[in-house]
């Protein structure tokens, strides 16, 4: 903050000049006097608020929260019912949201990857048809997609008592798809655990194989030993825990299916619209990222006999990763925050439920302030995170 | 549009951190500007919608024409600003609306939070359910584990919950922001069934592709007052709107309406003279001309003339009068004596 630049050229005349026309003394009491003006500001807005709530007697403050939300929600992770609080309501939002943002910046980065690098394909058809499905998503604002999708689940999907069924198993109607899972069962924790251990597994096989590779220069399979692992152990896994195969139908009871696992038309619309949207502006930010590298170190790569996959894994990728990480940050925090259009298509996410909150407590300060807490949290979380992975990314200079 | 809404609520967030107390002589202030600022529904037809000429209409925004009667003596003088369920308190405690007119359920913690006070219902409602007829549903008690539409940013939410809980049935709500994504959703066979107030219901009904496809179910789970409401502490305001309503109501019982109010100046009765302000008194005493109540049933006509213009048998909303009727008549409309 301070400036120390000038220091070393102030140096000589330190002793003689008198202190106010020292530059580092200078900016200090410009810097101190911006701060107090600043926070002078917050305190003036603060107390005038309280003071005129109160002249008003309208309820302030955050007590409302452990109070009975008394409406219920209609998609939750965890169990939800009207005589919850506010706080537990509003937990339930946020948890949608994360939902919805996490599985949503995953599958947007994987489509956002395969659109770009097939945007540059050499196959003539392949590249054109990237192009016109960055060209038509990119143009379209993503509420009226949203929309769009909304609108084509409700209307050519059947009612309940009408549903597809493709296949034993998977139910298709305008209530959403409903897929069976397996039935409640102690070998399912199992087989998660030995998701975590072979996770484990091949971290510290990679390791070694990238050690081994250096000393020895032998490749090592990884990737066919790392999919046989995360295969494999949960299998064994289910066979020591007698190997159940009950499984949880989706069966039609009264208006709606039960059982299954279900995936709604709101919560199915909002993550293919923001998954579809954002994973356009991804994929030119990975094209761009392609492109900056130059053209030297694809064919000194090619030179060396490489095949196209380790041309693209082992040369391209890692320098043009540090292209693309920033300004991908930014796509992935945009499509945590659309995810708040939700409200228009009625997947209770963290703004739909504050607004519901806020109609009925009618405290729509403390509400906004939520809401906004909310969002700078979990982009601040992603902006952290991706400024890790970039100084990962980062080119080692030796 | 979601970032508009939250951008209006943050205006009026802001709008209350920097401006002081507004709500001391609202009436002197809108004399002094020489317009009524109302806050109405955005669009609810019967209530407050703009017509194709860009002309509001509807039951609210007749009382709201009413109070323009009785301070400035013509219907005209008025501001609409049109608002959603969530910045309609917001806009009225922050001063931006003077009344807000805009189908609010009188509750008590609104009341009393919200720093605002409620004036004469100006239309008694209830929470019902509307249902396709090819299910074949004759009571609300059948919905069992129904996916059910609802209409966010009001009381029918919280109604909705308590009358599924009372009655041990699960459901599943759908709740959206909008009035005509809810009808998509709705009429497109999203949900078994949808809620809210009765009046929006048949209002809803009007834009369904078939509406004889849908029926209301005969149960009705909710009291809902719908009354203009003013700011908290300022009785001389809160007067001037509550007897702009009251006016209407007594003018039916006493049978004047917009046709015949210049006749019945020439009234002998002493309650109507002094109701018309022949007989001077009610005007001086609410700060208004003695020719209030005159005006308000010449130019905008009694409740009974609002009611079926806007929401009644002959308009495509078809409500009878119900709860809304006079007292006289078995229904709830009642006003204190005018003198």
């Amino acid at each position: 903050m301070f400036d120390f630049i000038d220091r070393s050229i102030m140096q000589k005349d330190h002793q003689s000049e008198p202190i106010w026309t020292n530059s580092t003394f200078r900016s200090t009491v410009y810097q101190i006097a911006a701060i107090s003006i600043v926070a002078l500001t917050a305190y003036y807005l603060f107390t005038n608020t309280t003071a005129n709530l109160a002249k008003q007697s309208i309820a302030t403050g955050f007590g409302f929260l452990s109070r009975e939300s008394s409406f219920e929600i209609g998609e939750s992770m965890i169990s939800f019912s009207s005589s919850d609080t506010y706080l537990k309501a509003l937990a339930v939002g946020a948890l949608n949201t994360v939902k919805v943002s996490f599985i949503g910046i995953i599958l947007t980065v994987a489509l956002g990857i395969i659109v770009g690098i097939a945007r540059l394909s050499t196959n003539w058809l392949v590249s054109r048809i990237a192009a016109v499905y960055i060209e038509v998503l990119q143009d379209i604002p993503v509420l009226l997609q949203l929309f769009f999708w909304y609108t084509i689940f409700n209307n050519v999907m059947p009612s309940p008592r009408q549903a597809m069924i493709p296949f034993n198993g998977m139910v298709l109607c305008n209530r959403g798809a409903y897929f069976a899972i397996p039935a409640d069962h102690p070998a399912f924790t199992w087989m998660g655990y030995a998701i975590v251990i072979a996770c484990i597994l091949i971290f510290f096989i990679r390791k070694w194989a990238k050690k081994r590779q250096e000393r020895t220069g032998q490749i090592f399979p990884i990737f066919t030993v790392s999919s046989l692992l995360i295969i494999v152990l949960p299998l064994v896994a289910w066979f020591v825990m007698g190997a159940p195969t009950e499984m949880n139908m989706p069966v039609l009871k009264g208006f709606n299916f039960e059982g299954g696992y279900n995936v709604s038309p709101e919560f199915g619309s909002l993550l293919l619209g923001l998954v579809l949207y954002t994973s356009a502006f991804v994929a030119e930010i990975v094209r761009a990222g392609i492109q900056s590298i130059s053209k030297g170190q694809r064919e000194a790569a090619e030179s060396l006999g490489l095949r196209p996959i380790f041309v693209m894994n082992l040369v391209i990728l890692p320098q043009a990763l540090r292209v693309i990480i920033p300004p991908l940050t930014s796509q992935l925090l945009n499509l945590t925050k659309n995810s708040s259009l939700a409200v228009a298509i009625g997947y209770p996410d963290f703004v739909s439920i504050s607004n519901t909150t806020i109609s009925q407590t009618g405290q729509a300060i403390e509400g906004v302030a939520l809401i906004m807490i909310m969002y700078l949290t979990i982009s601040l979380l992603t902006s952290f995170f991706m400024n890790w992975y970039n100084d990962k990314m980062a080119l080692v200079e030796r | 549009m979601k970032y508009f809404k939250i951008l209006t609520v943050l205006l009026s967030v802001v709008l209350i951190l920097v401006s002081g107390i507004v709500s001391a002589g609202t009436l002197e202030n809108v004399k002094k500007k020489g317009f009524v600022q109302v806050g109405v529904n955005q669009g609810l037809f019967g209530f407050a919608s703009a017509d194709e000429k860009g002309e509001w209409k509807g039951l609210d925004v007749d009382t709201a024409r009413a109070i323009s009667c009785a301070v400035f003596g013509t219907p005209d003088k008025l501001k609409f600003i049109p608002l959603s369920a969530q910045t309609r308190f917001t806009a009225l405690q922050s001063g931006e609306i003077d009344v807000l007119c805009r189908n609010a359920t009188r509750t008590l913690a609104r009341e009393s939070q919200l720093g605002l006070n409620f004036v004469t219902v100006n239309y008694y409602d209830g929470q019902g359910f509307m249902v396709p007829k090819s299910l074949g549903l004759k009571s609300a008690k059948e919905l069992s584990g129904a996916t059910v539409c609802v209409l966010q940013g009001t009381t029918t939410e919280q109604n909705a919950a308590d009358y599924f809980k009372k009655n041990g049935m699960a459901w599943k709500p759908v709740v959206v922001e909008s009035t005509p994504a809810i009808q998509q959703a709705f009429f497109s066979g999203r949900c078994d069934c949808m809620t809210s107030d009765a009046s929006q219901l048949a209002g809803l009904r009007t834009a369904a592709p078939k509406p004889g496809d849908y029926m209301l179910l005969p149960e009705i789970i909710s009291k809902e007052p719908l009354a203009p409401a003013v700011r908290h502490g300022d009785d001389q305001w809160y007067d001037v709107v509550n007897f702009s309503v009251l006016a209407m109501i007594q003018a039916e019982e006493y049978g004047i309406t917009s046709k015949n109010v210049d006749d019945m100046l020439k009234s002998e009765d002493p309650e109507i003279k002094r109701f018309l302000g022949v007989t001077p008194g009610n005007g001086e005493a609410l700060g208004l001309d003695e020719k209030f109540a005159y005006n308000i049933v010449k130019h905008v006509g009694n409740y009974g003339e609002v009611f079926d213009r806007n929401v009644g048998p002959a308009t495509p909303l078809a409500i009878e009068r119900g709860l809304n009727a006079l007292w006289t008549n078995g229904g709830l409309m009642y006003a204190p004596p005018f003198k």
